[in-house]
């Protein structure tokens, strides 16, 4: 089976959960920047959660499909027809041999998810479908989408059910406006003062940002104290300050090192707000502590783990 | 994040690469990733398998017995470089900066033998260290937008080669014309504690070499 790219959208690319384990390699992890929309995407579809979708930007693609097919949308709407019927979103779909999907312009977060039965079929880079599109690796020939490209599907026997998120599934992936951070490994530079104001700032997103990193502009600057600064590794969702004093998030293709002062981290039960945000949204940051970053995404795996509360 | 010293040095470098080989000789359970810096490494872990406490006392541990881990033996590698000119847009810029003339900044850079101190920024970039006093010069206050594949950088003591054509803010002097990543494999030529040297090529030759 396969589908066809009629429109590809504004940036569309294959991605699974990412390649981890290369880092001594400099390659960086990759993988979809709302991961938990994927993996929910994809067992609504029948697959496991790791198999490969399409990671679709602000306006999705039209995709033909060669035969029947079971999908699902997850992550933002953005507002998708099959044939010219609605299409809704976190929810099961069954799509005729001949349809076609169209996925429209976001009413909501930055990225939509289309997940099809059997997976996206690519050829595998280091363990992982997923593209990253600076090196130009991984993924559909290691580029987003273009019109015309063919899709393989990969085959899965038996029926699938026909299930939706649930609405307490809905509210736990409703983006947070305030995404929560614990304190970065040189966050002591900046002080309790360079913390709070950095909490206290209401940021824009730049557009200039990317699957690489957000750029956000604030009211006013973040300057740390004059050290030496040791090019590290980095952790995704790190909370970089350069000489701009504005602060980069690191995201999912992100460097695997960097050489400036790191106020804080995005936890990761935020990530997937973080990948639904788009240029020109305000984001704001509180602190918390280590303990409850980790209680908050072993509560996130929970209820992920749950079927019962996922689905109805 | 493990930090084995304060400062670059070469043991510190050291101690980085026995922890990493330790580290890849017995992978602990729940660690998804490593990330070498200078003198640290960055520990990727699930959360769901430890607590930060938890881990950080399995790996003091690894550091301890880390110390009788035997350095592997050095690998060396050999990097053609064509110079100057269109392929390194700032050898002039740097040469000016020291009062050299080209052929002396040139007989400088390759007169080394780098360390590898680690990997990083993309798949195959590798940190090289350190560049002769002569030659040391910091980056361009404006990153340029698209830097070739194969060029060769300087970034205060460190060079090396964009295995990409990438964003990249480091003063170009040449450009190298073997591959710095295999994207068919994932290997990437040089790795962390091998040693690099470089020579100069013609434009001609390197020519050739892109082809082969």
């Amino acid at each position: 089976m396969t589908i066809e790219v009629l429109q590809p959208g504004m940036f569309t690319t294959v991605q699974d959960l990412g390649r981890e384990g290369f880092g001594a390699r400099g390659v960086s992890a990759s993988g979809a920047a709302d991961a938990l929309a994927l993996r929910i995407g994809n067992l609504l579809a029948g697959n496991l959660e790791g198999a490969a979708g399409l990671e679709m930007t602000l306006v999705g693609g039209a995709f033909l499909f060669s035969e029947d097919a079971t999908a699902a949308l997850a992550g933002s709407d953005f507002a998708a027809t099959l044939d010219g019927a609605a299409v809704e979103m976190w929810s099961a779909i069954f799509v005729r041999a001949g349809a076609t999907l169209r996925v429209g312009a976001t009413l909501g977060g930055a990225r939509c998810y289309l997940c099809v039965r059997g997976g996206i079929t690519v050829k595998s880079f280091l363990g992982s479908a997923s593209t990253h599109v600076l090196s130009g690796l991984g993924g559909f020939a290691g580029r987003a989408l273009r019109k015309g490209d063919v899709l393989e599907i990969g085959e899965k026997e038996g029926a699938v059910r026909s299930r939706r998120l649930s609405e307490r599934g809905r509210a736990m992936m409703a983006p947070r406006k305030i995404l929560r951070v614990t304190a970065g490994p040189q966050s002591e530079w900046f002080g309790e003062a360079g913390l709070k104001l950095f909490c206290e700032n209401v940021y824009r997103v730049s557009e200039e940002s990317n699957r690489m990193g957000l750029r956000l502009a604030g009211q006013t600057t973040l300057a740390p104290a004059k050290r030496e600064m040791i090019s590290e590794g980095v952790a995704l969702g790190a909370v970089q300050v350069p000489e701009s004093g504005m602060p980069i998030i690191l995201f999912v293709e992100q460097q695997t090192t960097g050489g400036y002062p790191k106020i804080a981290n995005v936890i990761s039960a935020d990530f997937s707000s973080l990948g639904q945000l788009r240029p020109r949204d305000e984001v704001r940051f509180e602190r918390v502590d280590l303990a409850t970053a980790r209680r908050l995404f072993v509560e996130q795996e929970k209820l992920l783990a749950s079927k019962e509360f996922l689905f109805r | 994040m493990v930090y084995l010293g304060e400062r670059v040095t070469l043991e510190a470098h050291e101690r980085v690469v026995r922890l990493l080989r330790l580290l890849e000789r017995e992978p602990l359970e729940g660690v998804r990733n490593l990330h070498p810096g200078y003198c640290s490494v960055l520990v990727k872990f699930d959360a769901l398998r430890w607590t930060h406490a938890e881990l950080e006392g399995v790996l003091r541990d690894c550091l301890a017995r880390s110390d009788g881990i035997a350095l592997p033996a050095a690998r060396e590698v050999e990097l053609p470089v064509c110079y100057g000119g269109e392929f390194g847009p700032d050898l002039v810029a740097v040469c000016a900066a020291h009062g050299l003339t080209a052929s002396r900044a040139v007989e400088l850079h390759s007169s080394v033998c780098y360390h590898v101190y680690f990997l990083g920024f993309v798949p195959g970039f590798a940190y090289l260290g350190e560049v002769p006093t002569e030659l040391v010069t910091p980056r361009l206050a404006a990153p340029r937008r698209n830097v070739p594949a194969g060029s060769v950088g300087i970034a205060d003591g460190q060079t090396g080669v964009y295995p990409f054509a990438t964003p990249g803010g480091w003063r170009l002097i040449g450009r190298t014309p073997l591959k710095m990543f295999r994207a068919e494999t994932g290997e990437s030529l040089l790795g962390i504690g091998d040693r690099v040297r470089f020579f100069a090529i013609s434009p001609e030759r390197f020519a050739e070499l892109e082809q082969a």
